[in-house]
């Protein structure tokens, strides 16, 4: 259970330069497709994030007016979160373009400034720090912070401006420590101690840089500081005992195990170090002859987990000290004990290495439990316990081990999603097919019907037209008679047949009827001329619901002809580009089969090399418990017939002083050959080996 | 660090162990299984497989890219496609539990939320929760949500939106403040 405490912290420390490294917080958000691309992204599923933010971005880059995409508004931020993401993602290469083409494509200053942090913190993460340095170079200092004020409000750095620069001296304190320039490092490091969000990290890395620096003084000073940090966060508890530890250490290192007695009692008992701490306690009593001292520690160790280093050292030191108290006969049944132990962990180491030969780890290492989420490392805790997995927290401790599983863990996952493309490519396929099926025999009369219908409202638009120039053409010169009704202009046409019939006969005609006629034209002229306005208006009111239908009338065309269009594309043309998506999945997937087998072999390797490494180690301390049971044996033996011989030797004076008594008192003579003879003496007992 | 360097040394001095040395080296290596060669793993090797590994990564992801492409063509064509997406906006204390989307009166997504999704949500991420394809027109969109305030109450809110398409792509957020109050827990932004 400590180790895997011990790991965890490991893992946790170490992520520590990444965990900051993710600008996208609080970003104004523009466009919703890249909301979602910050979805995945805040969950750390990066593969989705990514390949959503290549969507985006690629459609938007094939857009011909692409500032009226939304995505423009968050272009900035997106380019940056490509290579932000991509870092998480482990595309180191990918990344370090993608920062790059950052940092020279005329940014702001604000901008090219975090993306110089996220290009030096991939360096640092890949243990460059000369590179992380020359990034760190790149950011200009002397800016104006009004204006980086402003940018950070709205841009996706999401760190105020001072947070921004305490993580930039950070990250220079360190690595500076890494490229051993520790006068610098201290100087920065020192101007960051009573930074609050670094609390104890700057602690502790100062003294690093100080003890390497050969300020021994200071970095002890620095280190029983955060020795006694006041803190209830977990992380800064395991860094304070870690702190506890190596001063301990130190000191004992150095001979002062008397002053090292006080650091390690300030270790928790429960912490991820307690076991370290709990060995270590007792060498400090062994050195100082206190062996009944040391055994208080050790007990409680040697009861723990014996997959632990530790442990496995307290088995050992436990009847060693024992043996100093003489106390032969209990060092030997503990040496036994040990070699007992040892015994079953060497069977226990082999298993394993033969259940990693055989796959079986590999298979572990992607166990449903393990892929619930990025927090892999507690994950690996559920697991349960067998032949390939009983060590596995022991392995993840190495950061060749963690780069390379998560890998593993990321090929695997490639490979489902490769494999689910194929599926989907075979699902199109059925489905451009089935469309096929049903829209072809329809599409012919679909289109028949279609020819008819668009010569008819060709025809109505043509009219539509031609009323609506007129009408036009009326607010300029007035046409009373194109207003006039069906029926007026069939009484007018019959007004005008009279009109024609009483000219030909000049004078034959009735004059009463004449002037009938004559009142009929008036009648008819009357009402078209003072009706014209009220008539014109109406007719331009007709024309205007006429337009809104044909408006309306206009989108169902459009949207027949958009939707007969797209019956037929979504059918047409797909077959060359999914079979060009077959052969390149295929392709994909024998390379990614290849890789991941690679990639698993060296896994296999690795641990096996670490299980080796655990299995040696246990076989010298076999031999060690061996030679130490033999001596305690010995010692017992030899113990026992000192004690057997002294007996005796006061039995013999016991029997002289009684002989002489009797010699005194009654002079008789003793039999020279008496009854010690038959008895063999003591010394005789002793083998002679 | 002192270890246990002193014991083979002080033992190894006694001669009279001479004999259990050899009757202990011959039983250690009676009891040793078969041989389990480890293969040296070296630093390069570590080195050029993660390069190898970043490589197909990248064209996993240039292929994902071609093919939602293709999808979206192919299931979803612009002239019919809607999108729908969650957002959380308003107190940072309230957890939404669950949403279901109506659309023309038919269930058209639920979801149940992870703590980890309402996390991104809180955070600024949008969720599409829904794509799907409809004519051109007005459609009834009902959306309704379960959630928790600080205290574990569960509240629940409902709101509805007409949803005008027209010829384009058409994408609705669904915005949830949170709350008790029935009408301004959720509210819809036309993008």
């Amino acid at each position: 259970m400590f180790s895997r405490r011990l790991i965890f912290l490991v893992a946790c420390l170490g992520s520590l330069p990444v965990m900051a490294a993710s600008g996208l917080k609080n970003i104004e958000l523009r466009d919703l497709y890249f909301g979602e691309v910050l979805f995945y992204a805040y969950q750390d599923l990066h593969f989705d994030a990514l390949a959503r933010l290549d969507i985006e971005l690629t459609q938007h880059y094939r857009i011909d007016e692409s500032e009226l995409d939304p995505m423009h508004l968050n272009l900035g931020q997106a380019e940056f979160s490509v290579g932000d993401i991509e870092l998480q993602y482990r595309m180191d290469k990918r990344a370090g373009k993608a920062i790059q083409a950052v940092l020279g494509s005329g940014v702001d200053l604000a901008t090219r400034n975090m993306a110089a942090l996220a290009l030096a913190r991939m360096y640092y993460r890949k243990n460059d720090a000369a590179a992380t340095l020359y990034a760190l170079d790149l950011i200009k200092e002397d800016i104006d912070l009004s204006k980086y004020e402003d940018q950070s409000s709205t841009d996706l750095i999401g760190e105020l401006p001072e947070k921004f620069w305490i993580n930039v001296a950070y990250l220079r304190g360190l690595a500076s420590v890494a490229t051993g320039q520790f006068t610098q490092a201290i100087e920065i490091l020192e101007s960051l101690r009573n930074e609050p969000s670094l609390r104890g990290y700057v602690l502790f890395n100062l003294a690093m840089a100080q003890l390497q620096a050969q300020q021994e003084q200071e970095g002890l000073v620095v280190l029983d500081e955060l020795g006694r940090l006041e803190t209830d966060k977990n992380d800064l508890l395991a860094l304070k005992d870690k702190s506890n530890l190596k001063l301990a250490y130190r000191l004992l290192d150095s001979g002062n195990a008397e002053a090292s007695q006080t650091y390690f009692q300030r270790i928790r008992l429960d912490g991820p170090y307690s076991n370290h701490a709990l060995l270590g306690a007792g060498w400090a009593a062994a050195a100082l002859e206190r062996f009944d001292r040391a055994l208080v520690p050790w007990s409680i160790l040697h009861e723990r987990e014996k997959t632990s280093y530790p442990v496995q050292e307290a088995l050992m030191a436990v009847p060693y000290a024992y043996g100093k108290l003489q106390a032969y006969g209990k060092s030997a049944n503990m040496y036994d004990h040990a070699m007992d132990v040892f015994a079953f962990e060497v069977s226990r180491l082999d298993e394993s290495i033969k259940s990693v030969r055989t796959g079986k780890f590999l298979e572990a290492l992607l166990d449903e439990e393990s892929k619930k989420d990025e927090n892999w490392v507690v994950n690996l805790r559920e697991l349960p316990d067998s032949p390939e997995t009983r060590y596995i927290l022991e392995l993840v401790a190495s950061n060749d081990f963690q780069a390379s599983y998560k890998n593993y863990k990321d090929l695997d996952a490639l490979e489902k999603h490769v494999e689910k493309w194929l599926d989907d490519l075979r699902m199109f396929e059925e489905l451009i097919d089935i469309r096929r099926a049903y829209q072809e025999p329809l599409l012919p009369e679909l289109e028949a019907k279609f020819k008819k219908l668009d010569a008819q409202a060709k025809l109505r638009l043509e009219q539509r037209n031609s009323l609506a120039k007129k009408i036009r053409n009326m607010l300029i010169a007035p046409r009373p008679d194109y207003l006039a009704t069906a029926e007026e202009r069939l009484v007018s046409d019959q007004v005008t047949a009279l009109e024609q019939y009483i000219a030909d006969r000049p004078g034959e005609i009735d004059e009463r009827l004449v002037k009938r006629v004559k009142r009929l034209r008036g009648v008819l002229h009357w009402r078209l001329y003072s009706e014209y306005d009220q008539r014109l208006t109406d007719a331009y009111n007709h024309q205007t619901s006429l337009d809104e239908i044909i408006e309306a009338f206009k989108l169902r065309y459009g949207s027949f002809v958009r939707t007969r269009q797209a019956a037929t594309q979504s059918y047409e043309g797909y077959e060359t580009p999914i079979r060009k998506f077959r052969t390149d999945l295929f392709a994909i997937q024998r390379k990614l089969k290849g890789i991941k087998a690679r990639q698993g072999k060296l896994l296999e390797a690795l641990a096996v090399n670490a299980l080796d490494a655990r299995r040696k180690r246990l076989e010298d301390y076999q031999i060690k418990a061996r030679f130490a049971l033999a001596e305690s044996y010995d010692r017992a033996t030899k113990a026992q017939f000192d004690q057997q011989i002294e007996e005796q030797n006061r039995l013999n004076e016991e029997r002289r002083l009684q002989v002489e008594g009797q010699e005194d008192t009654a002079a008789e003579p003793v039999q020279e050959d008496g009854s010690e003879e038959g008895t063999p003496s003591i010394l005789e007992q002793i083998p002679v080996n | 660090m002192p270890m246990l360097r002193s014991l083979p040394e002080e033992i190894m001095q006694r001669k009279f162990l001479k004999q259990i040395v050899f009757y202990a080296a011959v039983a250690i290596a009676g009891s040793l299984p078969i041989t389990l060669q480890a293969a040296e793993v070296t630093q390069e090797q570590i080195k050029g497989l993660d390069e190898q590994v970043q490589d197909i990564k990248q064209d996993v992801l240039q292929i994902t890219t071609e093919l939602s492409l293709l999808e979206e063509k192919l299931l979803f064509p612009s002239n019919t496609q809607v999108s729908l997406f969650v957002s959380l906006a308003g107190s940072e204390e309230m957890i939404l539990d669950a949403m279901q989307i109506e659309m023309d009166g038919k269930v058209v997504a639920k979801h149940l939320y992870s703590s980890k999704e309402v996390e991104a949500l809180r955070l600024g991420g949008v969720q599409r929760i829904y794509t799907g394809n409809i004519n051109t027109g007005d459609h009834a969109l009902v959306a309704k949500y379960i959630g928790r305030d600080a205290s574990g109450d569960e509240f629940r809110g409902s709101s509805d939106f007409t949803v005008a398409k027209a010829v384009g792509p058409k994408f609705v957020e669904i915005i949830i403040t949170g709350g008790n109050v029935a009408g301004n827990a959720i509210s819809f932004q036309d993008w």
